[in-house]
């Protein structure tokens, strides 16, 4: 019992530890992002946070839109196959359009970045762990946080609700295309159901989502990067905890802004 | 007045004293090195005077500053005057060698792009690398890194050259280039050198002085003579290189006694 209980928690004061050090990165992150900003900040900084987004954004494009709009056809039919018997196949396109403008459009690309980003982001910085980079940027009066974080998180705050509206929008077209070949209603015609159905709040609770998932993906990669010991296989580790992780702590904030949205009402 | 001075230093990893009271002055222009088996507590010293880690209990002063309870921004500060050719080099892999050597002096003085060209072929040149400043750091061999990393730490012209287990993982050539490279960087810089090494050829040849570690404490500290003269046996075990018996014939027989016993049991 007693050894349960000393499991139980080690495991707590683990796990507070690591929200912890979360918590401390990301506000020296909030206070370095300025370096990496254009014309106030470090012009090499900027460069690296330009380079990470097209890495983070450009590269992960056809990804994405693939993902998402797979995800649309799916979603239109699984949502005709039951509406379609009650004669209301007009509301798959409510379902699509604000399905994925709320929630899929950010929560697919988040999944995706995560799997991309927030694993390249642990694993290059394990591996300025374990080759000394990381002293060498120390010793040579350089911040890592500054230097390495920073352009990363910029970065990701940029690109993936870029990404997400991109994905929103391949999503719709995926609908839309079902749509077509299922009631021969025009594409035209279905846009405009489409911008009926939205609402600017709708599109704002996306982006908003897509700003935390992106903070979640470059924190929880940077760190399973800084928090690396050892060797090459710790860089593995750091790998694949940090996908686990960044999904995981997705979902919950996906569930916990979904919550807040749907009792107060905002957007 | 010494460049650096250690004062009762005590380093613990989890429980475990690694550096065990340390003392060591380190005058200005001299070459010190750090001799010592693997484990002997080498490194953590090395981080320690580089404020990469902080003590339990102790006082590092670098250039009269207090690593162990100096601000990060003091830290920086004191930093720029610290030059150090890491182990493993340490290069960025995703710059070439020019943008390497360049980084220090791009970020931290406000020069302009055509004199910091110049000081990086120089220094690039000084190392013998001036053809191979475009070349990244994978594409060039152990020997070469090293050398390039030595040249990343003469960006700023520091007080304070430090270099960590030079020779480690090169041949006994490249190893005796570097050790010339180090002797000559000395007298034309005047720079005071810190070396941690466990390589006896190269200790012997470039040291002022030799601090020899053992299990978190110094043996002796002085000159070449002095410790080649040693009767210390830790330190002849170590200049003669006799084996430590980590298995004991009696230890090993016991163990498979009781491996049969239990054996013979199930």
């Amino acid at each position: 019992m007693a050894t349960l209980l000393e499991g139980v928690g080690k495991r707590t004061l683990d796990e507070l530890d690591y929200v912890g050090s979360l918590n401390i990165q990301l506000w020296a992150t909030l206070r370095a992002i300025r370096t990496a900003l254009p014309f106030t900040g470090n012009r090499y900084r900027w460069k690296a946070a330009v380079r990470e987004m097209l890495q983070i954004g450009v590269d992960a494009l056809p990804m994405v839109g693939l993902m998402a709009a797979c995800s649309g056809i799916i979603l239109a039919m699984q949502g005709a196959a039951e509406l379609r018997r009650f004669g209301a196949m007009h509301y798959v396109i409510d379902l699509v359009a604000i399905g994925f403008t709320r929630e899929l459009g950010p929560l697919i690309t988040a999944i995706a970045v995560s799997g991309r980003s927030g694993s390249a982001f642990a694993a290059e910085i394990g591996t300025m762990k374990v080759t000394e980079e990381i002293d060498s940027l120390r010793v040579m009066a350089f911040e890592p946080v500054e230097f390495v974080l920073a352009p990363k998180y910029l970065a990701a705050l940029v690109a993936v609700p870029c990404l997400s509206i991109v994905s929103g929008v391949c999503g719709i077209l995926a609908g839309g295309l079902f749509m077509f070949f299922s009631t021969h209603l025009g594409l035209i015609l279905y846009l405009r159901y489409v911008l009926t159905s939205i609402v600017l709040k709708d599109v704002i609770s996306g982006l908003i989502k897509s700003v935390a998932f992106a903070t979640i993906i470059a924190q929880v990669g940077c760190l399973e990067g800084f928090r690396v010991r050892g060797g090459p296989d710790a860089v593995g580790r750091s790998t694949t905890s940090a996908v686990v992780k960044s999904t995981f702590l997705v979902i919950v904030a996906d569930a916990v802004f979904t919550a807040i949205f749907y009792f107060t009402g905002k957007p | 007045m010494s460049i650096i001075s250690i004062r009762d230093l005590v380093v613990e990893y989890e429980g475990r004293r690694i550096l065990d009271g340390l003392n060591l002055d380190v005058e200005q222009g001299e070459t010190m090195v750090l001799l010592g088996g693997s484990g002997s507590g080498k490194s953590t010293l090395l981080r320690q005077v580089l404020g990469l880690e902080r003590p339990k209990s102790g006082s590092v002063l670098v250039r009269g500053v207090d690593v162990t309870s100096c601000s990060e921004a003091g830290l920086n500060t004191l930093r720029r005057s610290i030059g150090v050719a890491f182990q493993s080099a340490a290069l960025f892999n995703s710059l070439t060698l020019e943008e390497n050597v360049a980084l220090n002096l791009r970020e931290h003085t406000a020069l302009a792009p055509s004199i910091i060209d110049l000081m990086v072929f120089m220094k690039l040149a000084v190392v013998g690398l001036a053809e191979f400043g475009k070349f990244y750091p994978q594409e060039l061999s152990g020997g070469m890194k090293k050398r390039a990393a030595v040249a990343r730490a003469l960006a700023l012209d520091p007080e304070i050259l430090v270099f960590d287990e030079p020779s480690a993982g090169l041949d006994p050539i490249v190893a005796a280039e570097l050790d010339d490279l180090i002797l000559l960087l000395k007298e034309a810089f005047q720079t005071t050198v810190i070396v941690v090494t466990h390589e006896l050829p190269s200790a012997f040849r470039i040291a002022d002085r030799i601090a020899m570690l053992y299990k978190g404490t110094f043996l002796q500290v002085g000159t070449k003579d002095e410790i080649s003269k040693s009767d210390n046996p830790r330190i002849r075990q170590f200049l003669d290189r006799v084996p430590e018996n980590i298995a004991q014939a009696a230890g090993i027989a016991t163990y498979l006694e009781r491996y049969l016993q239990n054996e013979g049991a199930n």
